[in-house]
């Protein structure tokens, strides 16, 4: 789960590292209003009062126009105006975080990550901040330090000046940055995050060093153990992944047309694949969404997978691929028949062509109770390839006839 | 002969007690495997009827391979157990451990491996959030169907773990040495490079599927790997060509950032050193078929 940079902040301030003053706002007008209260304790007197910043969860805000400076409350309230709805790549801001303005001198950059390669942990720290950090990766690799870190032994303070030390940052900031680093630390490893980054990490014009901005993502498989419903995100949620989620299903909703049920994420994964090269030639047809409904495929969490997926308007076609490992076919077929009726029972009509494919063990079995059940709308296909074709092919046919 | 799993290994299940523990325990004997006992602390000392077996419940992994000998341990220990299990098992010695679990932290994944690592690396570690590993005919060890495919001379690894089932299902005429299932996760234990290099080896595996997804770097390391090192001919399939960044598809780790971690980087690296890709499973059967049959 990525945190907005308010709610990595948030989390910042309660391990100690360092940020500027900021709330959040929802409406200029409230945006007008802290930046009043800045200029009440008489901040911006020497420079710019806030900082406005988008709220969104992708990068290249900056560029986009999402980070505005304002004079005043009344140029703070303009610029929220502006920003507030913004779309910056296909994520519309919501709120926007103001902030008091930072004196900068010179922007770093710092990091902790997972290395996946190595089954570790990394920080990455560098002089050189501000900037797109894959840039400098990129273009400067000798400007980035990459200081592997061991999980049991984790960063005191020795390492943390190493880390900065590594990155090359000037003796002037070394001790302010090393305490930031190490409290960055615990934030890192006490909220099992898989990602905090602070870039820029700002040296003050006056001496201290600041997380000027912050991008923190939790490891969703720590949920048990930790406490993160006040980060919950309602408006960037798709209504249907909420909905799926509610009833523990693995959905993420894409933008296609033909809706997708699998057991198992790789087996998954790869029919969204081999339903995009299908629908090729039909003119471009493409998966409406990834469903995992696991290794199980009950009865009850088969109907509540087809009944997320037909909810979805943008979807044309069905296509259910199952492979009976553990649960064999005929099970899996059976459950197919009974969502079927759960489906009719809860008053939902199945208006939509559902094509089905069924492998692995008992096949013959769990084929031959589908042709029996005689389903409306529901045909099966032997392999996986043709069963994706002819998904394709009727999701194109539907999208002709509406 | 095949790797990491055989005929001879004496398998323990560290939660043998719990359901998923009990209901692929017996899976496991019926498939063949030497299931030799299981830990569960407060449990110790009593039996759990698996297959019309009785299997002994110790209270350590340490008693355990005192007790029988065990060299094999299938994790199925929940979540918020696994990683102090994985530890305990990494402290007895055991050289083989195999974490099913699903769902751990990767904080929890990265400490227990630095704990392997720190231990000398005596205990090899599999998954986690992995199916296991199977050598049909011989022995099988996780939640990998054992009825699907037979006993052969192709070599499979694979992150994903219906995509095994599918391919050991397509491929179940010619058959399999050894199937490993080593998990999605951003951080796991044994890799693709580990299995190339023990099939390389196993004088009785021919060919090797290599199954991948988008995330990380593992499959272009590995054709590194292959360049440099495997001599018998290798077949691959990566999911995920039409995933979109950021979009996480089931496994953790399968995760489009930037342009690092693509299908298409994975399938262009790995062709560049003379794998053959296939663009759906079946026509990566399909090639496996060829390849066998060509013999």
């Amino acid at each position: 789960m990525d945190l907005f940079e308010y709610q990595a902040k948030e989390l910042f301030a309660e391990y100690g590292v360092p940020i500027p003053a900021g709330k959040v706002a929802t409406t200029p007008a409230e945006a007008g209003q802290i930046a009043a209260e800045y200029a009440a304790a008489g901040k911006g007197t020497a420079g710019p009062l806030a900082v406005i910043k988008a709220q969104v969860k992708t990068g290249g805000r900056g560029k986009a126009g999402g980070v505005k400076l304002a004079d005043s409350p009344q140029d703070a309230e303009e610029k929220a105006g502006r920003i507030l709805g913004m779309d910056i790549k296909g994520h519309t801001v919501h709120s926007v975080l103001v902030a008091e303005d930072t004196d900068i001198a010179q922007e770093y950059y710092l990091s902790y990550l997972i290395d996946r390669s190595e089954r570790t942990f990394l920080s990455m720290c560098s002089v050189e901040g501000g900037v797109e950090i894959e840039e400098v990766a990129r273009t400067k690799p000798e400007a980035l330090a990459r200081i592997p870190i061991d999980p049991l032994i984790g960063v005191d303070r020795a390492k943390a000046l190493e880390i900065v030390q590594a990155g090359r940052l000037p003796a002037e900031a070394q001790e302010g940055a090393a305490e930031l680093a190490e409290r960055l630390w615990a934030v890192f490893t006490d909220e099992d995050a898989t990602l905090a980054e602070v870039n820029p990490l700002v040296y003050t014009g006056d001496g201290r060093v600041v997380a000027l901005d912050a991008k923190v993502t939790l490891d969703d498989n720590a949920r048990f153990r930790q406490d993160w419903d006040r980060f919950a995100d309602a408006s960037a949620v798709d209504p249907l992944e909420a909905r799926a989620r509610a009833k523990h299903l693995n959905y993420v909703k894409l933008d296609g047309s033909v809706g997708i049920i699998g057991n198992g994420a790789g087996l998954v994964m790869s029919t969204l694949d081999v339903v995009a090269y299908a629908g090729e030639e039909f003119g471009g047809i493409k998966p409406a969404n990834f469903l995992d409904i696991g290794g199980g495929a009950s009865a009850e969490v088969m109907a509540n997978g087809l009944d997320i997926v037909l909810s979805d308007p943008d979807v044309r076609a069905v296509l259910v691929n199952v492979f009976g490992g553990i649960t064999s076919c005929d099970a899996v077929a059976n459950g197919i028949v009974s969502a079927m009726g759960l489906l009719a029972e809860r008053g939902e009509q199945v208006t939509h062509p559902i094509v089905v494919r069924l492998d692995g063990n008992n096949a013959a079995e769990g084929r031959r109770i589908l042709t029996e059940a005689n389903l409306p709308g529901v045909e099966q296909v032997g392999t996986m390839d043709d069963a994706a074709r002819r998904a394709a092919e009727l999701a194109a046919a539907a999208a002709k006839g509406a | 002969m095949a790797i990491f799993l055989t005929a001879d290994s004496r398998v323990i299940v560290q939660g043998i007690t719990g359901s998923e523990g009990r209901k692929h325990g017996a899976r496991m004997i019926a498939a063949g495997t030497k299931l030799v006992g299981g830990t569960n602390p407060r449990k110790a000392g009593q039996t759990v009827e698996l297959a019309g077996q009785d299997v002994p419940v110790f209270g350590t992994v340490a008693e355990a391979m005192a007790g029988t000998g065990a060299d094999v341990s299938v994790v199925f220990v929940p979540e918020n157990g696994t990683k102090a299990a994985v530890m305990e098992a990494i402290d007895a010695k055991m050289p083989l451990v195999i974490v099913i679990t699903e769902g751990i932290p990767v904080h929890d994944s990265a400490e227990f491996w630095a704990y392997a690592v720190a231990g000398g690396n005596v205990t090899r570690i599999v998954g986690p959030n992995c199916p296991g590993i199977a050598s049909p005919g011989k022995s099988n060890a996780g939640i990998i169907p054992a009825d699907i495919t037979s006993e052969g001379r192709i070599g499979l690894v694979s992150k994903s773990g219906t995509l095994t089932y599918q391919m050991m299902y397509e491929l179940g005429d010619i058959g399999f040495s050894t199937a490993v299932g080593i998990g999605g996760d951003p951080i796991i234990g044994t890799t693709h490079i580990d299995c190339l290099r023990a099939f390389q080896d196993d004088p009785e595996t021919d060919a090797i599927v290599m199954i991948g997804e988008i995330g990380g770097d593992a499959e272009e390391r590995a054709a590194a790997y292959i360049e440099k090192n495997v001599s018998k001919p290798v077949v691959a399939y990566v999911a995920g060509f039409t995933a979109q960044e950021g979009k996480t598809m089931g496994h953790a780790g399968a995760i489009i950032s930037g342009s690092a971690g693509t299908a298409q980087a994975k399938k262009e690296a790995l062709e560049k050193v003379g794998v053959r890709v296939g663009r759906t499973p079946s026509e990566t059967a399909r090639l496996v078929r060829e390849l066998m049959q060509a013999g």
